[in-house]
């Protein structure tokens, strides 16, 4: 699971209300080389929720100097675009679980896959 | 399918007969034409047109007609060219090619043929009808125009099904999913989503239109690339099939985002414009059971510990859902691309589910069979939802006529019990 994913998906556990974003255990985490694509990333930073990129990194130990405050001029910034890039697409989750801040209820993360289903009593 | 265009600008208009494979197109720029081009698996090739007419007489009036300042860039002295002849629905002799090239030396070439490498192209295009058992010896109809390009074609062999590492009963064949990624206007640095992807057949041709792709499907073990195989002598799959594996083969695995078990009834994306495009092929129940997760009263198998116990899913529901999601989560002007199943005896345009956030641009039918067809139906998001829209459907009849059509599944197996009941046979309905 890359982190890209992660910063859009939320708990739908039967009367959570904050279950946003979802914790991140992991066991095992790979770093892939991803094609570096400036203008992906400028498309996509506006659709993100900054300060859960930045936790969900920090959590995997991957944070490597991303701001706690995205700058206004991001688009410029090659740097910080590739930092970003890495972030959101290199860093994948194999093995571990998303856990809802509110229940505590994990979902299961096996091979890179999240597993979101629900059992039905929890519908 | 032939494209013939000119670039006169005071007509726009498209001529088409539905059996002729030839469309002649007015009033586009060779930018256009290029564009297009680049895109359609249903296009052949594209040319301008300098000339047509029934006879060689006529051709070769309506030549002597376009205006050789039009001719002159592309035939001007120390240029090369080379002039084809394409022959639909009839095979020439070699001699006979050249005979018709020799006809059309009238026309002003002033540059020197190349066969290998010639800088323009133009060709003789001869319509022999569309009876193959009834060809005629003279051509009805005959064009002459300059090659500007091709389409993409090559794509529904190169993509084929047939050759992909990983597919299923269902995987949607190259040509119609390359047609629906046009249909959603997939572009470069797009995120699209699928929210019933089985194998990912569609999610291959928009990576290859260069968006980046994720999907979601209830079936743990497609997701997972496990199970039986859906390839003949095949038991079971192996550790290469799997979508991300799919999207390896063509190149185009650095568009892979994620994909997850997940069902599609409940959401697991926050409140937000998410996605540029959302294309999909939800389940009919016919070939793949409809399911999602809920209560059931009459378990009787234990449960694998993780796939959750599933009910039916009306088809009537996933549709509303599917409306309601892209409504919520696509960009404004993003596109929802998805196959509708009918039941044609009961068909009209009614059917078709809307809702007030997106505006319907097309609805295109594939029969299946006598009674059944699918249409394919693109939508594109025009404003966000407010809190009563994704209700739309209770309060106002026009939003859910599809109801009634629920019973799709009940009325396709029960044409085929009425069938198989006359041979004494019987059929069981899969769930």
């Amino acid at each position: 699971m890359k982190l890209l994913t992660h910063n859009m998906l939320t708990s739908h556990v039967k009367g959570v209300t904050k279950g946003y974003p979802l914790l991140i255990k992991a066991t095992e985490v790979k770093v892939n080389e991803v094609e570096f694509n400036p203008q992906f990333v400028c498309r996509m930073i506006p659709k993100l929720e900054w300060s859960a990129l930045v936790k969900a990194a920090d959590d995997l130990g991957h944070r490597q100097d991303l701001p706690a405050e995205l700058e206004p001029d991001y688009e410029k910034n090659e740097d910080l675009l590739k930092k970003v890039h890495r972030a959101l697409l290199e860093v994948e989750v194999v093995e571990g679980s998303l856990q809802c801040p509110e229940s505590g209820r994990e979902f299961p993360i096996s091979k890179g896959i999240p597993n979101m289903l629900l059992n039905e009593d929890e519908v | 399918m032939c494209i013939v265009y000119s670039s006169n600008p005071h007509t726009h208009s498209a001529s088409v007969s539905l059996q002729s494979p030839f469309v002649c197109l007015d009033g586009l720029s060779e930018e256009d034409v290029r564009w297009v081009m680049a895109r359609s698996v249903c296009a052949k090739s594209a040319f301008e047109l300098w000339g047509h007419g029934r006879t060689c007489a006529e051709l070769q009036t309506s030549l002597s007609s376009y205006p050789s300042e039009n001719m002159g860039p592309f035939m001007h002295k120390g240029s090369t060219y080379k002039i084809n002849v394409y022959t639909f629905n009839k095979t020439l002799l070699f001699a006979d090619r050249i005979k018709k090239i020799d006809a059309l030396e009238f026309l002003p070439f002033e540059g020197s043929v190349s066969l290998k490498s010639p800088e323009h192209i133009f060709c003789l295009l001869e319509d022999y009808g569309t009876d193959p058992n009834n060809i005629p010896e003279h051509p009805d109809y005959m064009y002459f125009g300059r090659w500007i390009a091709d389409g993409q074609r090559e794509l529904i062999r190169s993509h084929s099904v047939k050759n992909r590492h990983f597919i299923g009963n269902t995987s949607m064949d190259a040509g119609l999913s390359f047609i629906m990624a046009n249909h959603a206007k997939v572009h470069e640095n797009h995120l699209v989503f699928d929210p019933f992807v089985g194998t990912g057949s569609l999610l291959v041709a928009c990576s290859h239109f260069g968006a980046y792709v994720c999907g979601t499907d209830i079936d743990y073990n497609t997701i997972h690339g496990k199970g039986r195989s859906s390839r003949k002598n095949h038991m079971w799959r192996g550790p290469d099939e799997n979508i991300r594996a799919n999207l390896r083969q063509y190149g185009t695995e650095r568009m892979y985002v994620d994909v997850m078990v997940s069902d599609a009834s409940k959401s697991v994306w926050r409140k937000a414009a998410l996605f540029d495009a959302i294309i999909t092929d939800p389940p009919y129940g016919i070939r793949e059971s409809t399911r999602r997760t809920g209560s059931h009263k009459d378990i009787t198998k234990p449960l694998d510990s993780h796939v959750p116990v599933s009910q039916a899913y009306h088809l009537s529901d996933i549709f509303t859902d599917l409306l309601n999601f892209s409504a919520e989560h696509l960009v404004i002007g993003g596109r929802l691309v998805y196959w509708l199943p009918v039941y044609r005896p009961e068909y009209c345009d009614e059917v078709v589910p809307l809702h007030p956030c997106l505006r319907l641009i097309s609805n295109c039918e594939q029969t299946l069979s006598s009674h059944t067809s699918r249409r394919l139906i693109t939508m594109e998001k025009i404003k966000d939802p407010e809190e009563l829209d994704s209700l739309a459907h209770l309060s106002d009849p026009r939003f859910s006529p599809y109801q009634g059509h629920n019973a799709f599944r009940q009325k396709y197996f029960s044409g085929l019990n009425k069938k198989s009941k006359r041979k004494g046979t019987e059929v069981t309905v899969r769930g």
